[in-house]
């Protein structure tokens, strides 16, 4: 609640993040005159957002981004009123992620010594962000998108098979082995005390079943699980055992929306983001309609969601920015402004859409950006 | 011995040898810029007709070098003989829809320096805005750029580009593109533009150059009397493109005009008798120069040695434009599949590179009328925080 008058202007909020919210809002209604004098009109202003994830989604693994990349952007979503950093650290073309426990997966993973993010390099991102009230959600996708991992850990990812013979490649992290889980158990227990959020992302999309479907061990264990040739449910079988090792740790869990549309049992504060840009409308209502809550990745209507139950389970979204093509050179001019007309569309209630309005703001939102 | 790695001694010194002296002259278009690279034991040796071809050379010859884990440079043995296809390979930036700071052309300077580019078209002004200082005219920017003391080019300005480009070896061909594309000109030059009227009364809205006054002439004398001593290069760009004629139609004095001329309803005639006198008062303060494809299309009476830039791209169409262009015996260059302010996602450099700017029906002769081509970076969505990474 922000009350601009004559002598004092009084800003309040419940917690610290609203303040936070409402010294963005005043900083943007102080504006210059002609002679250089700050002036401030007199307002009131009650305000708070529409939905209470509101994120913003960095690559660091198709590119490194140095940690002023990422320092930067948390800035510039601040001035957005961004809360969110689903930091998408590893992937398969590399792991600079710095373990504890397992120094060889950025040792052997990343793209090269000093491509790399230290405990401390990880403290600082999540002490700048959260004295800019984002929350810092890290995303350790697997089983696919996995291939750095098996760099500097053995036996963890599916060996391929070509008939009798294993091809020399891997596929996704192998889900018959108990190695696997004793792994992900140790690696998981680092990861929730070294993320104070909440919240861990999963990942769990596009797992290719190819090379499981090659490995005569993983075929051996379908059988015997009574599996069949359905491979989703051994996806969904490796899915569920990492949702209940996180859980242990008392952490929620967000995955992507394949987890949930083949089946894996799914806690009940499990959040689903939906990204396929097919049908994401109805995605969102299948998801809100098994009692999940979801989260927004793909550009959104909320008009096929019937009830009011089931809308209050959409907690927001999220800006992505893939880095197949990014990295420090051109990111933040690829992001920004545009980023910032989502962060508007999270915030600001749903009436909130006259173009030619929005776009005098925005223009004028870019140069105070600048 | 056998088995030791062959590192010969260090080679310290590149012997340039260049046979036509000329470092204080400016590039042409017909200047050579072939050169020859020799990398063997003990001797490095480049030679060059020119000095322009020996800065190619340098720019190779600093792409060869290596260096290994040791952190030792190295080379490896080379015998080049290289020369460019085309010798017009250009640049466009737009200084007018945004202005970029002189840091930033100079940069970009630099950048086409390692890519062997060697013009910088600058389309400088625009409708937008005119942050050219002209010293005949001081209010055109004055009243007509973005901000008369922020967001212009000073004389020193226009001149530190001018050499900061000659010592990369590329040429600067300045456009000032009428008479269309001139709305930031009105303000500094009253009575210049087409007012535009609704019925009987002027609307308040301005249009192209007005075409049928006599002050328009004498304007566009003095004014790029000033432009050719300002910029050296023998080729001037003179636009052309984009000339909406509804401003000149809804004119009552230019109706007159086209009934007393005889013109009719063909507008594009009095298009015509503009860029024919623009063509000979420039001809005659001793200039060369090109025009966007539309003067031609529109049938403008064009000397011989005037240079058509194809832009216009529809579905491969700017091919069969440079057939009718060289056919018709005047020199081309291509841009239209190369609007990189266009951008798309993932690998779009692809595109650019699968263009074969020959790829049409023609004589060898007609072919050869191909001076080359520009890749543009049109400033409506680009500014000097996205410059950099868009281009290149």
């Amino acid at each position: 609640h922000l009350t601009v008058t004559e002598p004092v202007a009084i800003l309040k909020a419940s917690e610290v993040w609203g303040a936070l919210r409402g010294l963005e809002t005043f900083s943007q209604l102080v504006y210059e005159d002609d002679y250089g004098s700050f002036l401030v009109n007199e307002s009131e202003i009650n305000d708070f957002p529409r939905f209470a994830h509101r994120g913003v989604l960095l690559d660091t693994s198709r590119h490194y981004l140095p940690l002023k990349s990422i320092l930067t952007n948390l800035d510039a979503m601040a001035f957005n009123k961004f809360n969110v950093l689903h930091w998408h650290i590893v992937d398969d073309q590399s792991f600079p992620y710095q373990s504890i426990y397992f120094p060889e997966l950025s040792d052997k993973g990343a793209y090269s010594s000093n491509l790399i993010y230290t405990p401390t390099d990880v403290r600082l991102v999540i002490e700048y962000a959260r004295l800019r009230g984002i929350r810092v959600i890290p995303e350790f996708d697997t089983p696919g998108h996995t291939q750095s991992w098996g760099k500097g850990q053995k036996d963890l990812l599916t060996p391929c098979y070509n008939g009798k013979q294993p091809t020399g490649s891997f596929g996704p992290v192998n889900p018959v082995w108990n190695t696997t889980y004793d792994f992900m158990t140790k690696f998981f227990k680092e990861i929730s005390s070294v993320f104070p959020d909440e919240f861990i992302h999963l990942g769990g999309d596009e797992v290719d079943f190819s090379c499981w479907k090659s490995n005569p061990e993983v075929k051996e264990f379908m059988k015997k699980q009574g599996f069949g040739i359905d491979y989703a449910k051994l996806e969904s079988y490796y899915v569920q055992n990492i949702l209940d090792i996180v859980s242990s740790y008392n952490k929620g869990q967000m995955v992507w929306q394949e987890v949930f549309d083949h089946k894996a049992q799914l806690k009940p504060n499990t959040v689903v983001q939906v990204w396929m840009a097919n049908n994401y409308a109805r995605e969102l209502s299948r998801v809100t309609g098994a009692g999940f809550t979801a989260l927004l990745s793909a550009p959104w209507y909320l008009d096929y969601i019937r009830s009011e139950e089931q809308k209050k389970l959409v907690i927001g979204g999220e800006a992505c920015l893939w880095g197949e093509f990014v990295d420090a050179t051109n990111l933040t001019p690829r992001l920004w402004p545009r980023a910032s007309a989502v962060g508007e569309r999270l915030w600001s209630s749903s009436n909130v859409t006259n173009l030619q309005d929005a776009y005098k703001r925005l223009t004028n939102h870019r140069c105070r950006m600048l | 011995a056998e088995n030791e790695p062959s590192w010969e001694t260090p080679c310290t010194k590149l012997l340039v040898y260049v046979s036509t002296p000329g470092c204080d002259g400016f590039p042409s278009l017909d200047s050579s810029e072939s050169y020859k690279l020799s990398v063997s034991k003990g001797s490095m040796l480049l030679s060059a007709e020119t000095i322009w071809g020996a800065l190619r050379g340098l720019e190779t010859f600093s792409q060869l070098v290596g260096r290994d884990e040791n952190g030792t440079y190295y080379i490896n043995e080379t015998e080049i003989v290289d020369f460019p296809r085309f010798p017009h390979r250009g640049l466009l930036l737009d200084t007018s829809r945004h202005y970029l700071p002189l840091k930033a052309i100079l940069e970009t300077l630099d950048v086409m320096a390692y890519n062997k580019f060697n013009v910088f078209h600058w389309h400088i002004v625009d409708d937008p805005s005119f942050p050219y200082e002209s010293s005949t005219f001081p209010e055109l920017s004055r009243q007509g750029a973005f901000n008369a003391m922020t967001h212009v080019y000073t004389a020193s300005d226009v001149r530190s580009v001018i050499e900061y480009a000659r010592l990369r070896g590329i040429r600067v061909i300045a456009e000032f593109d009428t008479p269309g594309h001139t709305l930031s000109w009105g303000p500094g030059a009253p009575g210049l533009l087409t007012p535009c009227y609704m019925g009987k009364a002027p609307s308040g809205v301005y249009g192209p150059i007005n075409p049928i006054v006599n002050s328009t002439y004498q304007f566009v004398t003095s004014f790029f009397q000033e432009v050719s001593t300002v910029f050296p290069d023998f080729f001037l760009h003179l636009g052309g493109d984009e000339v909406d004629f509804t401003c000149w139609q809804s004119n009552p004095e230019i109706r007159a005009f086209m009934a007393e001329t005889g013109l009719g309803e063909d507008y594009k005639k009095l298009e015509s008798f503009y860029i024919q006198r623009l063509l000979d008062i420039v001809s005659s303060l001793g200039k060369g120069y090109i025009v966007w494809q539309e003067v031609f299309d529109n049938d403008v009476k064009l000397r011989p040695d005037t240079i058509i830039h194809v832009w216009k791209e529809n579905n491969l169409q700017y091919l069969n434009e440079m057939a009718n262009v060289t056919r018709a015996g005047y020199r081309a260059l291509l841009s239209a599949p190369w609007y990189l302010n266009r951008i798309s996602y993932g690998q779009d450099w692809i595109e650019a590179y699968k263009v074969e700017p020959l790829n049409f029906e023609g004589s060898p002769e007609q072919k050869a009328l191909v001076i080359g081509g520009e890749a543009c970076m049109w400033g409506e969505y680009v500014d000097v925080t996205n410059l950099t990474p868009r281009l290149w």
